[in-house]
């Protein structure tokens, strides 16, 4: 049974784990602006799309 | 028809352009712009996202002196130069989305972040390749004009404080691992290994609590101690002695052995009032409750200086203008200090100011005060004194700025805690006093354990939560609050002084009378034809009452600026504008009655240079004032301070509830001297007021409210905001105030009633462990589903 001292050790360590995670992700302000993010995820499809179509006219006037 | 780009109603020209209507040339341009350079997903995204762009001329020259860059930049390296903005037109998806493609649009630009609670932009730049006056020219030209002012000027390293989620997240972290450690022992199994590892168990558990008792919760303690010095037993009084004495008890019983101790609810407990601190501090960071003029006031103006001769034109600090040096003021911009004008047409706008409406005219050798705004050309001044030195500004030295407000307000919980920590105090005292001479071994647990117990983690928790919630129905509602005390301020406020102009009328001039000749019908139709073309912000409200079925289009049309309109059609002439405009001065002092009130803003009319008459404007009462003002009459002094001269006074009568003092000619230090006096008669004075005439009165009184018809308008130091669509239901603001504070009363009343259950068990002698585990976070819990439901019940009739 002495392996107990084992898994709390190791139990122990992956919550410490996690707790430093959280903390450095606090430091690096990732809880500063919370809805920004929620946003401009749904924009990220776009921002790929590659067609800068060289060479169009500036001003595609249509006239009616 | 609305616009393609920002959703406005095409009025008088129309732009057609692929398809797709214009209100402007200035949309269009900007639908050009975004088009071709492949950004026009701005469109797909929100429909109208765009904003009109206005750009002046000149405005932004400021921005190529080094001294002034230096102190915009963050960041300046080589390449790389690195500035953020305020852009209080960020509105939408579309917004974030266009902004942080700026970098398609030029090359110079490497990348940008948008903040949009903050409605800030952090844009990312090489300066050898897009200067930072051509950055903000750009960002203009679409229509995202960033505020510059002088707030920039002091680079403020305001380091956000996330200490709360940092305590927040140790405590639930510890509250966690330490629930996990102590479930063997809740079920009590007495098991060879338990038993055998029962004790490394147990000194986990108290390593785990200390960063919870030193850290997360040594706020309670510094407070409790700050409380006691001056002689308030606060409610973190309770919860600190609470908090040390399961930390003593629990470690004293591992220590020698004698049971598992009561850091489970230890940690719980601290988590759960953090918890609470969190759910209060409900921040609009997009809002700035703590303005001064620095936020009106421009960073730079034009200075004149002579060398060799010649007259130069530079552009300046607004620090470095010294007494006696020449400026130049353009139309639309801000006087920055007293001075005295030199030459120009000085056309001043007080609004700002002194809330007077009318623009003043001045004359050359006339005093200016800082504040005021230009209106039509270029004037050029001599400062009489350094910017911090004016009289508008002098106003911010009032100690009344410096003051926190909230120090000397107690609030329902405090009043509470204080009677609280007597009885349980004595209770305490006494059952240990009985168990004493009955078991005196018993004694000191049963001390302890009440103590434990009667820690008031849910009174503690009651106020936050209402209030957490009925600040966030205030915001959905569009009443901004700084901080949740206010609410209870609000509660008891007995006299509400209003500020006139901008506060309890509109600022559009929908009331408009005709006095004169009757026009005939062709003037009629033409003067509608004429309005219908003009954009000046007069003949838009003018034709907006005028009959539109008939209209005549002018055949020739000539804008003047500042002056007025001049159109004919057929063999008709009419004349539309100021009084010098239409030169019909002599006929208006001979024979119209409209003399006497020269204040009024009127549109004058001549049809071939025959005077006519003219359309007086007045600013028309916000809906519902009368009905608000006698809502608010029932149970409280309503006071009307103008800074505006009499001249609505009887108006104003026909409107307020009989008893309403009125005040008028007011300036700014007056209000403040006013709410003071008030103030000292023993009153809770609300001041509601709109512009920085107010400032003074706003910081004085107890609760200090600005009406904004556009929230991301900067507004002064207050508060609270509230939009100025929701004025009339200022009433049930007050009314959902009181409804709060009887929550948390009966929240109280809940509290107490877990308290005696655990008193119970705790004088008996019997506190497990394991009942203070269940009882304390129960309590807790139920206190916040009682108020989340109270306050949604109560809040019903805001809603709508």
């Amino acid at each position: 049974m002495s392996i107990i001292y084992m898994l709390l050790a190791i139990s122990v360590v992956v919550a410490i784990i996690f707790f430093i995670a959280f903390i450095i992700s606090v430091r690096k302000g990732q809880y500063d602006d919370v809805y920004t993010p929620s946003v401009r995820m749904l924009f990220d499809d776009e921002l790929v799309k590659p067609d800068p179509k060289e060479n169009q006219p500036v001003n595609k006037v249509k006239s009616n | 028809m609305d616009c393609y780009h920002c959703g406005e109603e095409c009025r008088s020209e129309t732009l057609l352009f692929q398809e797709k209507y214009f209100c402007c040339s200035g949309c269009k341009t900007v639908f050009e712009i975004l088009d071709s350079n492949d950004l026009s997903y701005y469109y797909d995204l929100e429909k109208s996202p765009g904003i009109s762009p206005n750009l002046k001329e000149g405005k932004y020259d400021y921005l190529e002196n080094t001294e002034i860059l230096d102190k915009l930049l963050e960041f300046d390296h080589g390449n790389t130069q690195i500035v953020s903005f305020t852009i209080p037109s960020i509105h939408c998806s579309s917004c974030i989305w266009i902004l942080e493609n700026l970098n398609k649009l030029h090359k110079g630009i490497k990348s940008s972040q948008v903040d949009f609670p903050k409605k800030t932009i952090r844009l990312s730049f090489s300066s050898e390749e897009l200067s930072l006056k051509n950055l903000v020219l750009l960002l203009v030209r679409i229509g995202y004009e960033p505020n510059i002012s002088l707030d920039n000027f002091e680079k403020k390293e305001n380091g956000i404080d996330r200490s709360l989620i940092y305590k927040l997240g140790v405590a639930g972290f510890a509250f966690g691992n330490i629930m996990f450690l102590s479930f063997p022992e809740y079920f009590e199994i007495n098991e060879f290994w338990l038993e055998q590892f029962k004790h490394l168990f147990r000194w986990l558990m108290f390593s785990f609590s200390l960063p919870v008792v030193f850290y997360s919760g040594k706020d309670y303690f510094i407070s409790a101690y700050k409380g006691l010095r001056s002689g308030i037993l606060n409610i973190d009084v309770p919860i600190a002695l609470g908090i040390s004495v399961l930390f003593l008890r629990s470690t004293a019983e591992i220590a020698l052995d004698l049971g598992t101790g009561f850091f489970d609810s230890l940690s719980g407990l601290v988590f759960f009032l953090l918890l609470g601190k969190f759910f209060q501090q409900k921040t609009y960071s997009f809002l700035s409750f703590e303005r001064d003029y620095k936020s009106y006031f421009p960073i730079a103006v034009t200075r004149i200086f002579t060398e060799e001769g010649k007259t130069r034109e530079e552009q300046i600090q607004v620090y470095k203008i010294e007494k006696g040096d020449r400026i130049i003021i353009r139309n639309e911009e801000l006087i920055p200090m007293d001075a005295i004008l030199i030459k120009g047409k000085a056309k001043i706008d007080y609004s700002f100011v002194t809330g007077e409406a009318e623009p003043v005219t001045k004359i050359s050798g006339d005093k200016l005060y800082a504040g005021g705004r230009q209106q039509g050309g270029i004037i050029e001044l001599e400062a009489l004194k350094q910017v911090q030195q004016s009289y508008l500004t002098q106003l911010w030295s009032d100690e009344v700025f410096s003051k926190d407000k909230n120090s000397v307000f107690q609030n329902l919980t405090n009043q509470i805690s204080k009677r609280f920590t007597y009885a349980v105090l004595s209770i305490a005292i006494l059952s240990s006093a009985f168990w004493i001479f009955y078991d005196a071994s018993k004694a000191w647990n049963v001390f302890t354990a009440v103590l434990i117990i009667a820690c008031p983690c849910a009174i503690a928790l009651a106020a936050p939560f209402t209030l957490g919630n009925i600040l966030r129905i205030f915001g959905k509602n569009h009443l901004y609050l700084k901080d949740a005390n206010i609410i209870e301020q609000t509660a008891e406020i007995d006299t509400v002084v209003f500020d006139k102009t901008g506060t309890i009328t509109t600022n559009d001039r929908s009331r408009i009378e005709y006095e004169g000749i009757e026009l005939t019908n062709e003037e009629k139709q033409l003067l509608s034809g004429s309005l219908r073309a003009s954009n000046h912000p007069l003949s838009r409200s003018l034709y907006n009452i005028l009959d539109k079925h008939n209209i005549s289009t002018p055949e020739s049309f000539t804008e003047h600026t500042g002056q007025g309109l001049e159109t004919t059609y057929k063999d008709l002439r009419l004349k539309i504008g100021s009084p010098a405009f239409v030169n019909q001065t002599e006929t208006i002092d001979s024979g119209v009655p409209n003399k006497k009130k020269p204040e009024k803003t009127s549109v004058y009319i001549s049809a071939n240079d025959q005077y006519k008459g003219c359309f007086s404007f007045h600013n028309s009462y916000r809906d519902g004032l009368a009905e608000l003002f006698r809502r608010l009459s029932e149970d409280r002094e309503l006071i009307i301070l103008s800074g505006d001269n009499d001249g609505e006074r009887e108006r104003l009568q026909e409107i307020v509830p009989e008893g309403t003092r009125m005040f008028f000619n007011q300036k700014p230090g007056n209000k403040l001297q006013f709410i003071k006096d008030l103030q000292q008669k023993g009153r809770k004075v609300m001041m509601v007021g709109d512009g920085l005439n107010d400032a003074g009165a706003l910081a004085q009184s107890n609760v200090g409210i600005v009406i904004s018809e556009d929230i991301n308008v900067f507004s002064p130091a207050c508060d609270g905001i509230l939009g100025a669509k929701r004025f009339k239901d200022l009433g049930k603001f007050f009314d959902l105030s009181g409804k709060a504070i009887k929550v948390i009363k009966l929240s109280f009343l809940l509290s107490l009633f877990y308290n005696l259950i655990g008193l119970g068990f705790a004088v008996s002698g019997n506190l497990m462990p394991v009942v203070a585990a269940i009882l304390m976070p129960l309590s807790s819990i139920s206190i916040v589903v009682f108020t989340t439901l109270m306050t949604q019940f109560i809040s019903k009739d805001l809603k709508k």
